[in-house]
């Protein structure tokens, strides 16, 4: 009900021409694990999301080999080799992963990149700190969701 | 979802666990003799209370050979200084009653089979101490001294001194008795999953030893050779530095150094060392 809304509503917000309202990490309706709607409504950039897979918050490389980013170093094996992705995964099953991996996979050991709350000992990033009273910021920005999605779409054997 | 999909998810699940398992999952083979002497086991039946491994390994055997080479002669181990230096510190006097280490323990040879078995209950104290928590203990009671930093360099040093002296022993730390409570508290912070990043030791160290995370080759995490130096710093790292260190990277607020909280968490990740070979100090990346 809630996607079908959501759904409608970007619809109707495009053809309008007004900008799409991000969808909070509290916000976003996963079913069965899946994402079907953009989390912004903006079109996800794959180039920057190749960026994101190597650097930052993303760094989906430390534990996932991509062979077409093997111009890049030490590639992880935790994870799934991500060759091929696309192929296997629908794109809403691909954001429903990259923002919260353990909706679909219970008890995965991969981060979730779009979640806000429920931490235990939530730090202030690396500084081994306690996180300061106030609003907490996901890994990623749903532009870099949407951008890291858009990357994993390019990753088909075909 | 429409079974050719599921199918082809469910081979390539598969074949990404064989590649993982095939591969990675396993340290060298190589064996670890010290100044052609001491024969360290850096492989064991894993203790009967860690029931998720059935092996346990030092972390040597994940070490690149150029790193294992730095261990296996006390002329090229670069820790061997810091031992050095702890040396003249045991002889030398210091406090109100005028005592070194050495006023009581003679040569630092007496204190053979010490850090095998640490940390450990004190009846007297009503505690389980670590080897930190008793030094400075000696040095504010035997020796009317001030408490040195727990993790900094002269402590370290010490720490260092005396588990050189148990190198190759077996780790035989108790957990049973009074020391229980603690050590099920430091099992229940293993398996927590701390910081934005939500990652426990095991998820790291029990679940995915021998594989890469990045640049990184896993291993299980194993204390039996701390202090250890780590040619990443430069320096000679305690544990609870370590722990420190290893929760902060989950973006989690860490925990003190000599807390409680550390201390149950050693004696735990200590117990599951059991019968692998004291090596401190050692040589890590």
């Amino acid at each position: 009900m809630k996607i079908a809304f959501l759904a409608a509503a970007a619809i109707a917000l495009t053809a309008t021409g007004v900008t799409a309202e991000i969808v909070k990490p509290q916000d976003v309706a996963y079913v069965d694990g899946a994402v079907a709607t953009s989390l912004t409504g903006t079109p996800g950039n794959a180039e920057n999301g190749a960026v994101i897979m190597n650097k930052g918050a993303g760094n989906c490389i430390a534990c996932h080999e991509v062979t077409a980013l093997n111009h890049l170093p030490f590639h992880g094996e935790i994870g799934p080799m991500l060759d091929g992705v696309a192929d296997r995964w629908s794109e809403a099953e691909l954001r429903g992963i990259v923002a919260n991996a353990k909706i679909m996979f219970e008890g995965s050991m991969m981060p979730s990149f779009y979640k806000t709350s429920g931490f235990t000992r939530l730090g202030d990033a690396y500084t081994g700190k306690a996180h300061p009273e106030g609003e907490v910021k996901p890994l990623l920005t749903a532009q870099e969701i949407e951008d890291v999605v858009a990357y994993l779409m390019t990753l088909k054997y075909d | 979802m429409n079974r050719p999909q599921t199918l082809t998810r469910a081979i390539a699940f598969a074949a990404a666990a064989c590649v993982a398992a095939g591969a990675n999952a396993e340290p060298d083979t190589d064996q670890l003799v010290v100044n052609e002497e001491i024969e360290m086991i850096t492989e064991a039946a894993a203790p009967a209370h860690t029931e998720n491994l059935s092996t346990v390994y030092s972390g040597w055997r994940f070490r690149a050979d150029e790193t294992q080479a730095l261990q296996m002669d006390d002329f090229e181990n670069p820790a061997m200084i810091f031992v050095e230096a702890a040396a003249e510190v045991w002889s030398t006097a210091d406090g109100t009653k005028g005592n070194s280490c050495a006023s009581c323990h003679e040569d630092v040879e007496s204190l053979r089979g010490v850090r095998a078995v640490y940390p450990k209950w004190n009846e007297a104290a009503g505690e389980v101490r670590t080897l930190e928590m008793q030094i400075n203990d000696c040095r504010e009671n035997q020796m009317g001294a001030d408490k040195w930093k727990y993790t900094g360099g002269d402590m370290t040093n010490m720490t260092a001194l005396i588990s050189s002296v148990s190198r190759g022993m077996p780790v035989n730390v108790a957990i049973d008795g009074p020391a229980q409570s603690m050590w099920e508290q430091g099992k229940e912070l293993y398996y927590t999953r701390t910081g934005q990043l939500e990652l426990s030791c095991a998820n790291c160290h029990e679940d995915s030893y021998g594989m890469m995370i990045r640049a990184d080759h896993l291993s299980q995490g194993q204390i039996n050779g701390f202090p250890t130096y780590r040619l990443k710093n430069t320096k000679l790292n305690s544990v609870h530095a370590r722990f420190k260190g290893c929760v902060r990277d989950t973006r989690a607020e860490t925990f003190k150094p000599g807390s409680a909280d550390f201390v149950a968490l050693e004696l735990y990740v200590a117990s599951r060392g059991n019968g692998l070979s004291v090596e401190g100090p050692s040589v890590r990346n």
